[in-house]
């Protein structure tokens, strides 16, 4: 990166650290946070929707969509989370390509022969030809959806609990009013739930960024990947030979998850006190005592 | 081979008895089911020494939490923070890591050479992570239920009084058992779950000798279908916290034995506490 850095043997000391913190496995490195938090992201919202739904669907008059729903969000309970990790990584891909295979494919075999998957060429996806970057957006993508899957489960729980919480004299009083169902859960149900899902959901968000380390073992290469990588001892056919600083770099990772989990406390506490101003809560009538 | 000669083959390899090699074709269900089941006993090697030991180390993290002295309260506010703060996927590693620094030679304590290298094995290194993961999730549940001990109780004991050993002896500790216990039983169905995560993070498993998800990932690896494997694994699981949550149970009911039936503490599962 620098011109200094030309030569990595033949410099010392603190421009040997500079250059090493910045060659190119380095950048990769740094941009494999982006990574984490994208993940983050994309997977916070999705969760929440089809936590969302799941609720909705649990709370449905209708008896297949209510137990479809309660059955979601019983999902998670007894079952470890890095099982549905697993488990989900290998079933959408297949499903995916058994699904592809049946558009694109001649004589639809059963793909599932003996010790091995095998669909035609054409239903791969992304396509063997592909570029090495497809594959790892593909990847990527399918860990984005396995962590919503689970995480909505997560969330239903929790949405389920908060619409239960809302007080059932409200609702009543809105049908009173001649509101239809639908009324009801808009404009009652919906904006009310918040403040009592909001201590499930920070905790889910707590739970959501301490498990992102999952993502290495769905093959994505996050920075538990790169902590080993570059961490592991080099020998002098490196540019950087090194001893094992793969200790150093956990440490970095733990530092970077400390302080990510604890500005989210900070942030979230504050939201849950905007949230609860004026509500008929504990924490709202502590504040309404605390004022002056 | 039989399905009775492979249980008596298999159901034990997970602590290396029994049949060496694991199957390497014409995967049975028979095979699955068992060695699945036989790497289970891992699970709760992990998981019931990890909270047996977490539990009284907790409760002195949880006083050293309430204690009015910094000297205390400072390095078990930090401990909690640290183990609750990053992802228990990381102390893996971290521990792992660390503990392969020690020197391979052993170290000399006055004379005496203490053998390094079973530290690094799962058994070991793995559990004392998982013992001190739990103790500080522990130790908040149970700092919460110090806090939330009614104040009426504590001045009466003290009218009484009872200062000290005695009045924690005699009322805070039952009443924060009795508070913290439906937490504390998620606490250990988690935990559980959590020691599946030790084979797939930095502790090799040593001759194959691995618990249920090992395995699991082993047959799923192998035959490239995971609709068989993981769902036996999910059902074991689901077993394993019945079991929890039943023995949890029985505890609850003679910590509450002496409260009106309308206001004992029901345990209810909640997903809170996922590392």
């Amino acid at each position: 990166m620098f011109a200094a850095c030309a030569d990595p043997k033949a410099i010392e000391s603190l421009t040997w650290l500079t250059c090493y913190l910045t060659s190119g496995k380095h950048l990769d490195f740094y941009w494999s946070f982006v990574t984490v938090l994208t993940l983050l992201a994309l997977t916070a919202p999705i969760a929440l929707a089809m936590g969302f739904l799941g609720a909705s669907a649990a709370r449905a008059r209708f008896f297949p969509l209510r137990i479809l729903g309660k059955s979601y969000a019983a999902l998670v309970r007894g079952v470890p989370d890095i099982v549905f990790f697993l488990f989900f990584v290998i079933a959408l891909d297949q499903g995916i390509e058994y699904m592809k295979s049946l558009a694109v494919c001649q004589g639809g075999e059963w793909p599932w022969q003996g010790l091995e998957f095998r669909v035609c060429p054409e239903a791969k996806v992304p396509l063997g030809a592909a570029s090495a970057m497809w594959h790892q957006a593909y990847g990527f993508g399918l860990a984005v959806f396995t962590f919503a899957i689970v995480f909505g489960a997560f969330a239903a729980n929790v949405l389920y609990g908060a619409m239960n919480a809302v007080p059932q004299a409200q609702l009543e009083t809105a049908e009173a009013y001649g509101m239809s169902h639908g009324q009801v859960f808009r404009r009652i149900l919906v904006p009310q739930m918040w403040v009592f899902a909001l201590p499930g959901l920070s905790n889910l968000w707590m739970i959501l960024i301490k498990a992102t380390p999952l993502l290495f073992l769905l093959g994505v290469k996050d920075i538990v990947y790169y902590a080993r990588e570059l961490g592991g001892s080099k020998t002098q056919a490196y540019e950087y030979p090194h001893p094992d600083w793969r200790l150093w770099y956990f440490l970095g990772l733990l530092v970077f998850y400390l302080v990510f989990t604890s500005v989210s406390e900070r942030v979230l506490a504050r939201i849950s006190a905007r949230l609860s101003r004026g509500q008929a809560t504990a924490a709202g009538e502590a504040m309404r005592k605390a004022a002056p | 081979m039989t399905c009775w000669e492979t249980v008596q083959a298999y159901w034990l390899r997970s602590i290396g008895l029994g049949e060496n090699l694991l199957p390497k074709s014409d995967f049975t269900l028979c095979q699955q089911v068992t060695l699945i089941g036989s790497g289970l006993i891992w699970n709760i090697y992990f998981g019931v020494l990890a909270l047996a030991f977490g539990f009284l180390f907790a409760v002195a993290v949880a006083l050293g939490k309430t204690s009015p002295q910094a000297a205390l309260r400072v390095p078990a506010d930090w401990f909690v923070f640290i183990f609750r703060g990053s992802p228990l996927f990381i102390q893996f590693f971290l521990a792992y890591e660390t503990l392969q620094l020690l020197p391979k030679s052993g170290i000399n304590l006055f004379g005496i050479t203490v053998e390094t290298a079973w530290t690094t094995r799962a058994w070991a290194g793995a559990l004392f992570v998982l013992f001190l993961n739990t103790t500080a999730y522990a130790a908040e549940i149970f700092h919460g239920a110090l806090k939330s001990i009614p104040r009426g109780d504590l001045e009466a004991a003290e009218a009484y009084g009872l200062t000290g050993w005695q009045k924690f002896r005699r009322i805070q500790w039952p009443t924060m058992l009795r508070l913290a216990w439906p937490a504390y039983t998620n606490e250990a169905i988690f935990l559980f779950h959590a020691t599946t995560l030790v084979f797939f993070s930095g502790f090799p498993a040593f001759r194959q000798m691995g618990d249920a998800l090992y395995y699991a990932n082993y047959f799923a690896d192998k035959t490239f279908n995971p609709f068989v494997p993981y769902p036996i694994v999910a059902l074991y699981f689901i077993g394993l916290t019945l079991v929890v949550t039943g023995l949890f149970a029985l505890v609850n009911r003679r910590l509450n034995r002496h409260l009106p039936s309308n206001a004992k503490s029901r345990i209810r599962l909640r997903p809170q506490l996922i590392r």
